[in-house]
């Protein structure tokens, strides 16, 4: 076998396993739809359930998953945003800092329901919060904390040290270097970052199931201490409890295709951040 | 940068020749007017001077080739002005020497009256004003103009010395005198020369072609 | 030399230090006012390292370290009580590659006047066309002070950055190697720049090449392995040079 031989064999190799994935994922979208589509309707998303889960809606789940999404972000995004520019932009460069890098990583590589569990003892039972939006978010929002620490610290770290050394020339104070010329900078990618992970966050299922959701709330939350309604938890309930099995899988294939449209959507919009950042040529 | 610089030396040239000029001019009315002060002005004071044109002229080429690296016509024309610096100083030495004759001769009866030095004197003169002038200018029309009128100054010295040399047959008491005025002739046609020579550099400089030795005719 | 001309900034015994490695090596120096005084040496010789001292940039750096003393007018900016802001908004730098802001033009040039608490904007006005004038930037982008300040040419980025710097109104600047990264013609603008800049400012320039040096300085200083070795007017540095090592680098015998 000569050498292009080789390089054909390889690049057929590459080829074929591109073949594979894209049939997967097709396979996936198709399974979903398929099954999901015909329930979908305007009712659908704007009801709420009805006769044990087999009429109505799922509006609930919808919202809660919103509102736990969003409290997640309140949590974490701060914590995070103020974590990775400590460690970045101020924190003297040394084994300690990459001590706390590695358990940053370590943190992200924890099970799910493990948070699950540190939440349903924390906040649900010590801090007293019971099973509620709060107790939910706030374990969702340790959850996606590393992610949006190391995405932060990347997004700083592709900051150029030039123009850090600009901003200080001018007599800038480092503080001002950070919010005037490094924040804007490193912005599109933090939040590409945070985004991600608010997708993370609104698919989990471990880390709410203890602490926030529950099978049927007769309408909407009233307050951050009410149990709630949860897309990803909807679809688990709906495959594993009520009275109705065979009519209720039908319902939860159409959940399973509102929640993946939804971590869709939010990944297109990081993905058009992330190429407006490119264009905007921060490099 | 370069051309500020090289504007300051062609101002500085242009005032050392007009010094060598006017050293010239003054030792030669210092001889037909037999003015003992003008002669001792020249050796005293105007030599000094020459000599401190030379040296600041010599550096300040030297520091802006270094610093500058001229190339095509800037090298040429500073090349051209560090040899119009030591051609000055030479003229200028011929200056002294000049009033050193004449300061022996204006303490002696006169050989002859002197009527043809002068008209030598100015025509030198003239040619050398006139090839600064042209450096000036860039002027390689009328550099080519004066080289030519090198041969007149040429045929006006050879009558001289041959009148001299008359005079020294006849009365073998004016040797001295004679000798000295000789000298005085030939280094009032060195102006001439170098002025042709200055000339010459000019066509070079401006054209990047060499004329002398006759080559390039 | 030194009767002539006033010191401005005087190193004295100037060691510093990348870990345990000793990069510069008891460096003596003045910088003289109104004049342009470069740096030269080979690749490594701690040129830069040392200009980035005169502004406290090299603080930046982790595990560094620093001895000896930096006088600005007689004061010493490494002491404790010396505000590192207020000196670099006096030492003013320009940088290797350009480094505009990803912002419009207008917003780089109002940056630095910005941070310095200056909110008047009819001042800031002012500065910022006071400044392009002295950059020799103005007629380029008189018309398109909205535009980002990325879409200019490299020359031009690199004179917005000179402008940048001079809008805060420095009296030092200090230039590490401007112009690293630009074509000849680019290069030529900047040190015709830099010779105008001099009336006003006292510069201080880190170059490898040494045509710039001999070009654009009054005073020319030639480090080698993180020592000077030869300080002097730049045309006797390039004429009449008194250490070896500096004739064997000009001559280009090493470096």
């Amino acid at each position: 076998m000569n050498k292009n031989q080789v390089q054909w064999l390889g690049f057929m190799f590459l080829s074929l396993t591109m073949v594979f994935i894209l049939l997967v994922l097709g396979l996936i979208l198709y399974f979903i739809i398929a099954r999901g589509i015909h329930v979908i309707s305007w009712e659908f998303l704007t009801q709420v359930p009805r006769r044990a889960m087999t009429q109505g809606g799922i509006a609930p789940a919808l919202v809660g998953t919103f509102y736990l999404t969003i409290g997640a972000i309140i949590f974490a995004l701060p914590i995070g945003l103020a974590c990775a520019i400590y460690l970045v932009e101020y924190y003297p460069k040394s084994i300690v800092i990459n001590i706390i890098r590695l358990s940053i990583n370590n943190l992200a590589g924890v099970p799910s329901v493990v948070f699950g569990l540190f939440g349903l003892a924390v906040f649900v039972r010590f801090l007293g919060f019971g099973v509620s939006i709060l107790s939910g978010s706030l374990t969702l929002g340790i959850m996606i904390l590393p992610g949006i620490i190391s995405a932060t610290q990347e997004a700083l770290l592709a900051v150029p040290q030039s123009l850090r050394e600009a901003s200080l020339a001018l007599g800038a104070t480092q503080w001002q270097t950070i919010r005037k010329t490094v924040l804007p900078t490193a912005l599109p990618g933090i939040m590409t970052g945070v985004i991600l992970s608010v997708g993370r966050a609104a698919g989990e299922t471990a880390p709410i199931m203890f602490t926030a959701a529950t099978f049927y709330t007769r309408g909407f939350p009233g307050s951050i201490f009410d149990q709630v309604m949860a897309l990803p938890y909807h679809i688990y309930a709906l495959m594993t409890e009520g009275t109705f099995p065979e009519r209720q899988t039908a319902i939860a294939y159409g959940c399973a295709l509102i929640l993946l449209i939804l971590v869709l959507l939010i990944s297109a919009i990081a993905i058009i951040l992330r190429q407006r950042q490119r264009q905007y040529g921060t490099v | 940068m370069l051309e500020l610089k090289i504007k300051g030396l062609k101002r500085d040239i242009v005032e050392f020749a007009a010094l060598v000029e006017t050293m010239i001019e003054k030792s030669v009315k210092g001889l037909l007017q037999r003015d003992e002060k003008i002669l001792r002005e020249v050796i005293v004071t105007d030599e000094l001077l020459a000599n401190e044109f030379d040296i600041r002229i010599d550096e300040q080429c030297i520091n802006t080739i270094a610093q500058f690296q001229p190339r095509a016509r800037d090298l040429r024309t500073i090349l051209m002005i560090l040899k119009m610096g030591s051609d000055f100083e030479r003229l200028g030495d011929g200056a002294v020497s000049i009033c050193k004759s004449a300061l022996y001769l204006i303490e002696r009866p006169p050989v002859k009256a002197l009527i043809d030095l002068p008209q030598l004197a100015e025509a030198a003169i003239a040619m050398l004003k006139d090839s600064i002038n042209a450096f000036i200018d860039e002027d390689s029309e009328s550099a080519k103009h004066i080289c030519g009128r090198d041969n007149f100054v040429d045929e006006l010295r050879n009558s001289i010395i041959a009148e001299l040399t008359q005079i020294m047959l006849k009365d073998p008491t004016t040797i001295e005198r004679t000798l000295r005025l000789m000298d005085i002739t030939r280094k009032l046609e060195r102006v001439a020369d170098l002025s042709t020579n200055i000339c010459e550099d000019v066509i070079f400089m401006v054209q990047g072609r060499v004329i002398k030795h006759g080559k390039g005719e | 030399m030194e009767q002539y001309d006033n010191v401005r900034i005087r190193a004295e015994e100037v060691r510093f230090f990348y870990g345990d490695k000793l990069a510069l090596k008891d460096i003596n120096l003045p910088i003289f006012e109104n004049k342009v005084t470069a740096i030269i040496g080979p690749s490594g010789c701690g040129k830069s390292t040392f200009i980035r001292l005169l502004n406290r940039m090299n603080e930046l750096i982790p595990n560094t370290h620093f001895e000896g003393k930096i006088l600005l007018d007689g004061v010493n900016i490494y002491d404790p009580d010396v505000d590192v802001v207020a000196i670099r908004r006096k030492v003013g730098m320009v940088f290797q590659k350009p480094n505009p802001f990803p912002k419009s033009i207008f917003e780089n040039l109002s940056y630095g006047l910005k941070v310095n608490g200056i909110r008047d904007r009819h001042y800031i006005e002012e500065r910022v066309i006071k400044s392009l004038e002295e950059a020799a930037l103005w007629n380029e982008v008189k018309d398109r002070f909205n535009e980002s300040a990325l879409r200019l040419s490299g020359g031009q980025q690199q004179r917005l950055c000179i402008a940048r710097c001079l809008t805060v109104e420095p009296e030092v600047i200090l230039f590490d190697e401007p112009c690293a990264s630009l074509d000849p013609i680019s290069t030529n603008r900047i040190e015709e720049l830099i010779e105008n800049l001099k009336q006003k400012y006292t510069i201080v320039i880190v170059t490898h090449n040494m045509q710039q040096a001999a070009r654009v300085s009054d005073y020319t200083a030639f480090m080698y392995m993180g020592e000077l070795i030869e300080f002097d007017r730049t045309e006797k540095i390039f004429t009449v040079p008194r250490d070896k090592r500096t004739e064997e680098y000009i001559t280009g015998k090493f470096g």
